[in-house]
C-alpha cells in the first residue's frame, strides 16, 4: 500500500522537479485528449507545441506574447512573495490599456518623441491606480484581496466595453466596437521590420532584471519575503506590513498596466474588447510554474506564450477549437499544484504493520 | 512500597507497556520503552522537553498508535483505538493546554465530553459536578463561564471531567506549570486522595521537588529511551538529574546579585485595553529596569505578560510618555525605532516571530540585525550577513549544519541560543526576554543564563518574564509578579520568599509573609506576646 508521509524538511530537488513533472503530465493528458477526439496524439502535440516555433516568425510571436506575461508575472511575484493573493493583474492590465489608449486617442494629432512615453506612463499609472483600490480595501478595511481583485477585474472589463461601445468608438469605424487606430507617434516601434515584435519585450526584460536585483539584494525585497513567510516575524522585526502591501500591489499594478498599454500601443494598435487574451490570469500560472524565481518565470512565460500559439495552430491545422489553450493552461496549473504536494510530502510504501497487541 | 488498597500480596498492575517504539520521520520518539503503573500508585514520568514523554502519553491515551510493542491494561492485551476507547477503559488525561470552550459554562463543557447516554439531565450533571468537586477539595461552580475561571480552576474542570467518568488511570501532563505554588498544594492534596482510593496517576514533569513530594515511583526518559527507574523519595536530586540530562552537562549554577545604576526602561502609569476580547487589560502599571540589573517578572501565563511585552517591544503602541528608554519617550514608536534606541527583544515564540521558520540562519540574523552594517542604504551586504550568522553560531555554540540551514531545522534550544545571540551581539542597552529557557535542554539553559549575566555585567538593563520561578530566583536581581494586568511591588530577590511570590502571583499584593528564616533579626511582634 502506498501512503503519503511528511518529509522532515522540504525537498529542494522536488521543488524544481515538480514543474517538469507537471509539464509531462499535461503533455500526457493532452495526448489522451487528442486521441479521444480522433486525432493522432503525437502529431497533434507536435502541431500544438513544436510547429509554432519552426521559423523566425514563430519566435518573434513567442516574444510578443511572452512579453506581457513576463511583465504581469514579475509584478505578481512581488505580491505572491508577500502572500498577497492579487488575482487582479487582468484588471490592472485592462485598465492600463484603457487609460493609455484614451490618452493615445486624445493625442491623435500630436507629434514628437514625448507622445509615446506620456501614453506609457499614463497606462502604468492607471494600472497602479486600479491596484491601489485593492490595496486601500485590504489595508484600511482588511478586505480579502482575492475577492476584491477578482471583482475589480470584471469592473475593468466593463469599463473597457463601455469605452469601445461608447465614447471611445471610432466615429469612422462602421459602428464596430473599436477605437480608431492610433497614430504613428503613439505606436511602439518594431524591433524587426515585417514582424510584430516591438520594443515592449525590453520593458519586460528590464523589469525582470530590476525586480530580481531588488528581491535578492535589497532590504525592501527581504522585507517583502519576510512578510510573506511569517507576518508576526515581520511585525517583531519592525517591518511595516501595510506599507509593504501598498508597495507590492502598486508595483504589480504599474507593471500590469504597462503590459496593457504596451499591448494596445504595440501589437493591437487600437482599443478593442479583446485587448487581453487572459494574460493577467495566465500570469498567475507563470508565477507559480516559475517557482517565484525570475529565471523560472522567464521560461514559464515562454511556455504559456506557446500555449496561446499552439491553440491558434490547432484551430488552423487540426480544426480544433482555440479554447484548447485554456484547457492546457488549466491542466498545467492543476498538475503543478498536485505535484507541489511532493515538495513537503513523499510517497512511501507501508508494510502491513505488525500486530501491536499480540 | 506501593500502596495496595485491596490488600493483595501482589499489587495489581494497572497498565504495563512493553517495548513500545514510535518513530517519526527523522527521529525515534520512543525507543523500546517499558513502563508499569500499579493500582493506587502515583508514578512520575521525568525527562527534559523532547525526551518523548508526551509521545508516550499520547500512545497510552490512544491519540498516537505505536509502531511496535505491547500494551496490557489490567493484565489484558489491548490496542487502544482512540481517546474515546481510552476513556471507556477508564483512562483520563489532562493536557498541558486545556481543551475547553471559553464561552460555555463548566457544566456545558463537561457535558460535551460525556457519552450521550451518560447525561440524562443537565440538573443531575450539575449536581454530580458539585458533589465530586467538593469531595476532592476542588470546589467548582457548574454555572460559571469558563472564561471567568482562573487557569487553576480551568484545570479543575479538566480533572473533574475525568473523575466523573470513573477514572482508573489519570494522566497529567505538566499540570503544575500553570499554577501558583499555593494552587499546586491544592492539586497535590486532590491527587493524594485519589491515589488512596486506588486510582493510578501518571504524573509528567521535569520538576524534581514536585515529583519527590508526590510520587512513589519515577521512570526517567532521555532521548526516547528509559534511562532509569527509581523511588524519587530515596534517590538524590543529583542522581535523577544525571539520568535526565546525561553525564556531560553541568548541573548547578550560582550568580552574584547586582545593584544596577540608573533606570533605563521606565513604564509610567500604563493603562492598556486591547481590541482582543480575550486579552488582559493592563492597569496603572509602573515599572523601572535599571542598567546593569536583571529584573524578573513572575506570573502565570495570560495575566498580561504578552500585552506588556508587546508594549515594550513596540509591536503595540501607547502614549509616548508612558514608556521611556533612558530619557527618551518611546511609547508611540514602532519596533524599528525602539531598536535604534537600544532595544533587544527575545520573544516567547521562537519559530514564527523570533525567527522565520523557512528562512536560513543568515536571513534570520538579518531579520533584526539590519540596523548595523549588514545593510548600506537599503542594500544587503551578503558577506557581512553570512559573517554575522557565523559569529552567532560560533559564540553561542549553536549546533547546526551551517549558516545556510533553515531556522526550523534547529532544535528548540539551539534556535533559542541563536535568537538570544542575535539580540546580544547587537549590544542592546535593554534586553527583554520572554521565557528565555522554556523547553530548552539544561546545557543550553545554563549557557543562556551565563550570557544574560555577562550582558548585565556589561551594563545592560535586562527584563526577564518567566513562569519558571527557580530560574527567576537564580538570575534576577530584583523580582516582582504580574497578575490580572497589575504588577506587584518590586523587591530585591533575596528579600522575597517563595510564599510571598506565590501570593503576588495570585494577585494578593498587600499581605506580607514573614519569612521564618530571617525572623531572628526582626523585632518580635508585640501583639504575639
Amino acid at each position: 500500500m502506498l501512503t503519503l508521509e511528511k518529509r522532515p524538511s522540504d525537498s529542494q530537488t522536488m521543488s524544481y522537479l515538480s514543474p517538469l513533472l507537471a509539464i509531462l503530465l499535461t503533455l500526457f493528458s493532452g495526448a489522451v485528449l487528442f486521441t479521444a477526439m480522433g486525432k493522432d496524439p503525437l502529431a497533434s502535440l507536435y502541431t500544438f507545441f513544436v510547429s509554432p516555433l519552426s521559423d523566425l516568425y514563430g519566435w518573434t510571436e513567442l516574444g510578443t506574447k511572452a512579453g506581457p506575461l513576463l511583465l504581469c508575472a514579475m509584478g505578481l511575484m512581488l505580491c505572491f512573495k508577500a502572500k498577497i493573493w492579487n488575482i487582479g493583474a487582468e484588471g490592472q492590465f485592462i485598465l492600463g490599456g484603457l487609460g493609455g489608449g484614451y490618452i493615445a486617442l486624445e493625442l491623435m494629432e500630436a507629434e514628437g518623441i514625448w507622445v509615446l512615453p506620456t501614453i506609457l506612463i499614463a497606462g502604468a499609472f492607471c494600472g497602479m491606480a486600479w491596484a491601489a483600490l485593492a490595496a486601500l480595501l485590504k489595508t484600511r478595511f482588511n478586505a480579502n484581496e482575492i475577492l476584491t481583485t477578482i471583482m475589480l477585474n470584471y469592473i475593468a472589463l466593463n469599463w473597457l466595453l463601455y469605452g469601445v461601445h461608447g465614447p471611445l468608438k471610432d466615429p469612422a469605424g462602421f459602428n464596430f466596437p473599436e477605437s480608431a487606430i492610433f497614430s504613428e507617434a503613439a505606436t511602439l516601434p518594431l524591433i524587426f521590420e515585417d514582424y510584430r515584435l516591438n520594443i515592449s519585450i525590453f520593458f519586460a526584460l528590464f523589469a525582470m532584471a530590476t525586480i530580481w536585483t531588488l528581491m535578492s539584494r535589497s532590504m525592501m525585497g527581504f522585507q517583502i519575503s519576510v512578510l510573506g513567510e511569517d507576518q508576526s516575524a515581520a511585525r517583531f522585526a519592525g517591518f511595516n506590513g501595510k506599507r509593504l502591501t501598498w508597495l507590492a500591489l502598486l508595483a504589480c499594478g504599474a507593471l500590469a498596466g504597462l503590459a496593457g498599454v504596451s499591448e494596445v500601443t504595440g501589437t493591437v494598435g487600437q482599443l478593442t474588447p479583446y485587448i487581453s487574451p487572459g494574460y493577467g490570469y495566465a500570469a498567475i500560472i507563470v508565477a507559480f510554474l516559475g517557482r517565484m524565481h525570475p529565471l523560472g518565470i522567464l521560461f514559464a512565460s515562454m511556455l504559456l506564450a506557446l500555449t496561446y500559439m499552439g491553440g491558434e495552430m490547432a484551430q488552423m491545422d487540426l480544426g480544433l477549437p482555440k479554447s484548447l489553450t485554456g484547457l492546457f493552461q488549466g491542466m498545467l496549473l492543476f498538475y503543478l499544484l498536485a505535484c507541489d504536494l511532493l515538495i513537503s510530502y513523499r510517497i512511501v510504501k507501508v508494510k502491513k504493520s505488525p500486530a501491536v497487541a499480540g | 512500597m506501593i500502596f495496595r488498597p485491596d490488600g493483595q500480596k501482589q499489587p495489581m498492575k494497572r497498565i504495563e507497556l512493553k517495548n513500545i517504539t514510535k518513530r517519526y520521520p527523522g527521529c525515534v520518539a520512543n525507543d523500546q520503552v517499558n513502563l508499569t503503573v500499579h493500582a493506587g500508585e502515583t508514578h512520575a514520568l521525568l525527562g527534559e522537553n523532547g525526551a518523548g514523554k508526551s509521545t508516550l502519553m499520547k500512545i497510552i491515551y490512544g491519540v498516537v498508535a505505536p509502531d511496535e510493542g505491547q500494551m496490557l491494561w489490567q493484565g489484558e492485551n489491548v490496542r487502544i483505538s482512540g481517546p474515546a476507547h481510552a476513556r471507556e477503559l477508564g483512562i483520563g488525561m489532562v493536557f498541558q493546554h486545556f481543551s475547553l470552550f471559553e464561552t460555555l459554562t463548566v457544566a456545558e463543557n463537561i457535558a460535551l465530553s460525556m457519552a450521550a447516554d451518560d447525561v440524562t439531565s443537565m440538573d443531575e450533571l450539575k449536581h454530580r459536578i458539585e458533589t465530586v468537586s467538593e469531595r476532592y477539595g476542588m470546589k467548582l461552580d457548574p454555572n460559571r463561564y469558563v472564561n471567568t475561571l482562573s487557569i487553576g480552576e480551568q484545570q479543575r474542570v479538566e480533572i473533574v471531567r475525568c473523575l466523573l467518568q470513573d477514572v482508573k488511570l489519570l494522566i497529567l501532563d505538566e499540570p503544575t506549570s500553570v499554577l501558583t505554588p499555593q494552587e499546586v498544594e491544592v492539586l497535590f492534596h486532590t491527587l493524594r486522595q485519589l491515589a488512596e482510593e486506588g486510582c493510578s496517576i501518571l504524573f509528567i514533569s521535569h520538576k524534581l521537588d514536585e515529583v519527590r513530594a508526590l510520587c512513589d515511583n519515577a521512570t526517567i526518559l532521555r532521548g526516547g529511551k528509559v534511562t532509569g527507574d527509581c523511588d524519587p523519595r530515596t534517590t538524590s536530586t543529583e542522581e535523577i538529574a544525571r539520568l535526565m540530562v546525561g553525564d556531560d552537562t553541568p548541573l548547578s549554577e550560582n550568580y552574584e546579585r547586582a545593584q544596577g545604576s540608573d533606570a533605563f526602561l521606565s513604564i509610567r502609569e500604563l493603562d492598556f485595553k486591547s481590541d482582543d476580547p480575550f486579552a488582559t487589560s493592563l492597569k496603572n502599571l509602573n515599572l523601572e529596569v535599571k542598567s546593569g540589573e536583571i529584573l524578573g517578572i513572575a506570573g502565570v501565563a495570560g495575566n498580561g505578560q504578552e500585552e506588556l511585552l508587546n508594549l515594550i517591544s513596540g509591536e503595540e503602541t501607547c502614549n509616548a510618555n508612558q514608556v521611556f528608554f533612558a530619557n527618551q519617550a518611546v511609547g508611540n514608536l514602532g519596533p524599528e525605532k525602539r531598536r535604534l534606541a537600544g532595544l533587544g527583544f527575545v520573544p516567547e515564540e521562537r519559530l514564527g516571530r523570533g525567527a522565520v521558520p523557512d528562512m536560513s540562519l543568515e536571513d534570520n540574523g538579518l531579520l533584526t540585525g539590519y540596523q548595523g552594517d549588514l545593510t548600506n542604504k537599503g542594500w544587503i551586504n551578503k558577506s557581512k550577513v553570512k559573517a554575522f550568522a557565523e559569529k552567532i553560531i560560533d559564540q553561542f555554540n549553536v549546533k547546526t549544519a551551517g549558516s545556510h540551514a533553515q531556522a526550523k531545522s534547529l532544535s528548540g534550544g539551539n534556535l533559542q541560543k541563536f535568537i538570544i545571540g542575535r539580540e546580544m551581539l547587537q549590544n542592546p542597552k535593554l534586553l527583554v526576554c520572554s521565557h528565555p529557557t522554556w523547553g530548552v535542554d539544561i546545557g543550553a539553559a545554563i549557557l543562556i543564563r551565563h550570557a544574560l549575566i555577562e550582558l548585565r555585567d556589561k551594563g545592560a538593563a535586562i527584563l526577564v518574564v518567566s513562569e519558571d520561578i527557580d530560574e527567576l530566583y537564580s538570575i534576577s536581581d530584583r523580582i516582582c509578579a504580574i497578575c490580572d494586568g497589575r504588577l506587584s511591588p518590586v523587591a530585591n530577590t533575596d528579600d522575597v520568599s517563595i510564599n510571598q511570590l506565590g501570593l503576588w502571583m495570585a494577585g494578593d499584593f498587600n499581605h506580607q509573609v514573614t519569612d521564618s528564616s530571617s525572623s531572628s533579626t526582626a523585632e518580635p511582634d508585640p501583639s504575639l506576646c
